[in-house]
């Protein structure tokens, strides 16, 4: 860097970001930057509070851990069909009233405030139930990929040679099998053991695109200084992975894994949709949109709300995902607001005069 | 660069093998097809049982199966080339012969339209970033990610299907509607062009004013049922298109480009509406169409040679792209025409838009109907699958296009091409875009056969019976020979797409070079 350069614009506000940063770890960065991304932060709390919603709702068994639920009904009950001030003479219409200004009765949750389907089950504990099926089904395909693809992507990546190959031809064998086929094949016979069965045997064939992507991220960091450096050190090849080219490949997976669950709960759902996920008697939230597709007119409660948990959930999961790309991006470049620019505009003349 | 073609064709007959022989045997282990039968409680059942492990060869192993299948596979080479038989004895070849043109149609319209509104809203979007139009692109653009195709598909029958047959019965827009889609009409205009705060007024207002009359005009015409754009609609295309088309491709200024493109479309759409109606009835379609595909080119390089001295391809090149516009809008125009005789026909009975199948078998019942109708009938059930379709798959490229566009802006040979004084359109749309598309069209092939698999649930919920149907029958029938079928013809697409995503990567660039080193 040449140190008469005339300062531009640009230049000043380089410096200004450079002050921003300075001091800080490379997570600390990468965490402001995160908080910083207004739509990924607003995505937090609202898959927090859906979470929170779904699993504190209804009873949930997590192995001998038993947690009751607040919501008054189960997934199963039947209570009798609410008959009363429903249009058109429908029965079990929602009670949920969330526009208190249109007829000045104030917020209403009522009895079923998602309403009743056509046999009287509480729709607010069928969506509920089918929320945490796909929300658990989700986690479970993410973890299980992301510990696989790792795995592998880092084993071919670091080590090259025949297991880079064997490992890569074998993770082509698979990524050539669309997910809907394979995911069809394992999900019909395997939807009845239970929905959790049928995330783990989806989560085995799920890697195959983060190992790639890793695989590619070890191999340009394992050529780096810093690793050879390590090695002159003396460190294991373990010492190496995990210490040195981990840490560095860290933001390439979390993204991938992110982007990975928000594709798995729309496989999920289409799968059960399809009749090869998961099986009634339980739930999910493309079975019930399966089961209830043809009461759209008559009912269409039974319609928007699954799709809306879907969608929001989908939603959240993709800006969370952008916005651990924006801050994981070393060239991210944040346009500036004009208070950034006023209240940097001296740090940045004594950053420019120091450089 | 032969030997590389050769290396990746031998690649991917080994990687084709080893997907299916992983998929066979996953597929022949996870199921039972003598499950129903075991259960059975008639007294022929176990003759039944015996019966079909013999058909199905269940005395042998998964993996040896496997390559029983295989031998009909390979015999692509001896000459006795076979898929095997379905459960219910029918090729399994012919099976796929019948699916696979009717899913390629249920994609095909799909794809080209995602690309063409992709690429142009990521454009855009790039073009003015970290504007609103930018961030309602991005939350759009993540929000159909985000869409389950199955939920939207429910949607589009209900509100574009069944209520807007209910609206065809009686086309009356109400106001409230017409201020609505004149608003949003303005807005996303308004968003599209930018500019300071007194052109934006001035934009919106224009537009919606603009939108407001337009479709005030059509429903003052009883448009909605007797569609049209006759003589005087195709003369304002034929300017419009001749004008939009020149300046995209070498700027108005270029008074040339811009006087030979007229001549062709206004040659083309109003002198030539009358014959042009007269050619359109020709008798061999097929024939008429390529005709047609030549001479718009011969027509282009006429007017270059009159209107051009200098500089003539691009002249021509212009014209040319005018021309074929013109041709889709005169195909359009005679489609509209049907559309009155379909609406009346019994079997439609002014309801056109179908909530499922891909033609109405009924339509001929009644006798025969002209090519227009049978046509239209195959486009009209063509709407919500494909709305459905390109709703989902072009997110992903307004994503992707706004991405590489923003990364090539930043490069040093667009500050090069604005310092020597070019103008925006020049450094855009040769500088720029054509650098964006490098990466755009290795994405566009593989997505096409991507798409293949993603039509399985689309073919579901819209009643075709295309590849999905057969997949569907193979799942749930345990039809192996089947779901290995449907397989192969999906798996050998995407490597091929990808194959020749590579090439066609390294054609583009020259930069890239396939085949050196490994």
């Amino acid at each position: 860097m040449s140190v008469e350069k005339e300062v531009m614009p640009g230049d000043k506000e380089d410096a200004i970001r450079n002050k921003e940063t300075e001091g800080l770890s490379q997570s600390q960065i990468v965490f402001r930057r995160f908080v910083r991304h207004r739509a990924a932060m607003i995505s937090v709390f609202v898959l927090l509070a859906i979470f929170i919603l779904v699993f504190s709702a209804l009873d949930f068994s997590l192995g001998p851990i038993q947690i009751p639920g607040w919501w008054k009904f189960s997934y199963l009950d039947t209570p009798e069909l609410r008959f009363e001030d429903c249009p058109g003479g429908v029965t079990g219409c929602p009670t949920l009233d969330m526009i208190p200004f249109l007829d000045g009765d104030g917020v209403v949750v009522g009895q079923h405030p998602f309403g009743q389907d056509n046999i009287g089950r509480d729709y607010f504990a069928l969506v509920m139930r089918g929320t945490q099926r796909s929300l658990q089904v989700m986690i479970i395909i993410g973890f299980i990929a992301a510990v696989i693809g790792t795995v592998v992507g880092a084993i071919a990546g670091y080590f090259r040679g025949w297991i880079d190959a064997l490992l890569m031809r074998f993770t082509d064998f698979i990524i050539v099998i669309p997910a809907i086929i394979i995911g069809s094949v394992i999900g019909y016979h395997i939807g009845n053991l239970g929905a959790i069965f049928l995330a783990f045997y989806l989560g085995l064939f799920a890697w195959t695109g983060l190992s790639r992507l890793v695989r590619g991220e070890f191999l340009t960091l394992r050529e780096r200084e810093f690793v050879d450096a390590a090695r002159v050190a003396g460190a294991s090849n373990r010492r190496i992975i995990f210490k040195h080219i981990l840490p560095n490949a860290i933001g390439v997976i979390i993204v991938a894994v992110t982007l990975l669950m928000a594709g798995a709960i729309l496989l999920e759902t289409a799968l059960s949709y399809l009749g090869f996920g998961v099986t009634s008697p339980d739930v999910s939230l493309g079975l019930i949109i399966s089961q209830y597709q043809e009461s759209f007119v008559t009912r269409p409660w039974l319609f928007w709300w699954p799709g809306v948990f879907i969608i929001t959930i989908a939603l959240c999961i993709n800006f969370i995902g952008d916005g651990l790309r924006d801050a994981f991006d070393p060239r991210q470049r944040r346009k500036l607001s004009l208070k950034d620019k006023l209240s940097g505009k001296r740090a940045a003349d004594v950053g420019g005069s120091t450089k | 660069m032969l030997s590389y073609i050769a290396r990746r064709l031998g690649a991917l007959v080994v990687i084709l093998f080893g997907s299916s022989f992983i998929l066979y045997n996953l597929a022949a282990i996870s199921a039972d097809p003598l499950e129903g039968l075991r259960q059975s409680t008639e007294p022929n059942a176990k003759a039944l049982m015996e019966s079909l492990s013999r058909d199905l060869r269940l005395d042998l192993p998964p993996p040896l199966r496997y390559f029983l299948w295989l031998r009909g596979v390979l015999g692509i080479f001896t000459g006795n080339f076979t898929l095997g038989e379905t459960r219910e004895y029918q090729n399994v070849m012919t099976e796929l012969g019948t699916a696979i043109p009717v899913t390629v149609r249920l994609v095909f319209a799909a794809t080209i339209i995602a690309i063409i509104l992709g690429v142009a809203m990521g454009i855009v979007s790039a073009l003015r970033q970290y504007s609103r139009f930018d961030y309602s692109m991005t939350f759009f653009a993540f929000l159909m990610f985000s869409l389950p195709i199955f939920w939207v598909a429910v949607l589009l029958k209900q509100y574009m299907a069944i209520e807007f047959n209910n609206f065809l019965s009686e086309p009356n827009i109400s106001t409230s509607w017409l201020v609505a889609i004149s608003l949003v009409s303005g807005i996303f205009w308004a968003g599209v062009i930018s500019g300071n705060k007194r052109q934006v007024a001035s934009i919106f207002f224009a537009v919606t004013l603009a939108t407001g009359a337009l479709i005030w005009i059509l429903d003052a015409a009883n448009w909605f049922i007797e569609p049209q754009l006759g003589i005087i609609g195709m003369t304002l295309l034929s300017v419009a298109t001749a004008f939009g088309i020149t300046q995209l491709s070498t700027g108005v200024a270029n008074k040339e480009a811009l006087r030979s493109a007229l001549a062709v479309t206004l040659l083309l759409g109003a002198v030539g509406y009358f014959p042009m109606q007269a050619v359109l009835e020709f008798s061999n379609k097929g024939l008429m169409f390529l005709g047609l595909l030549v001479f718009v080119p011969l027509l282009g390089f006429i007017a270059s040679r009159i209107f051009a001295r200098v500089d003539q391809g691009p002249v021509m090149r212009t014209a040319t792209l005018s021309g074929y516009v013109i041709l889709v809008l005169l195909f359009l125009d005679r489609l509209m025409q049907a559309w009155l005789p379909y609406m009346e026909s019994d079997a439609v009975n002014f309801r056109p838009i179908p909530t499922i199948g891909q033609s109405k078998a009924e339509l001929t019942l009644y006798g025969d109907v002209n090519w227009w109708v049978s046509t239209l009938d195959v486009m009209v059930h063509l709407i919500l699958p494909t709305v459905a379709l390109t709703l989902i798959s072009f997110a992903g490229y307004i994503r992707y296009s706004r991405g590489t566009l923003l990364e090539v802006l930043n490069q040093d040979y667009i500050r090069t091409a604005r310092a020597k004084g070019l103008t925006e359109r020049t450094v855009i749309m040769r500088h720029a875009f054509r650098n964006t598309m490098i990466p755009l069209t290795t994405i566009m092939v593989a997505d096409f056969a991507g798409i293949v698999g993603g039509a399985i649930i689309t073919e579901r919920v819209f009643g075709w019976t295309g590849m999905g149907t057969l997949f569907n029958k193979a799942i749930t029938g345990f039809d192996l020979n089947l779901l290995m079928g449907v397989f192969l013809v999906t798996a050998t697409l995407a490597v091929l797409a990808n194959l020749i995503a590579d090439l066609l990567y390294s054609a583009l660039d020259p930069r890239i070079r396939v085949g050196s080193g490994k």
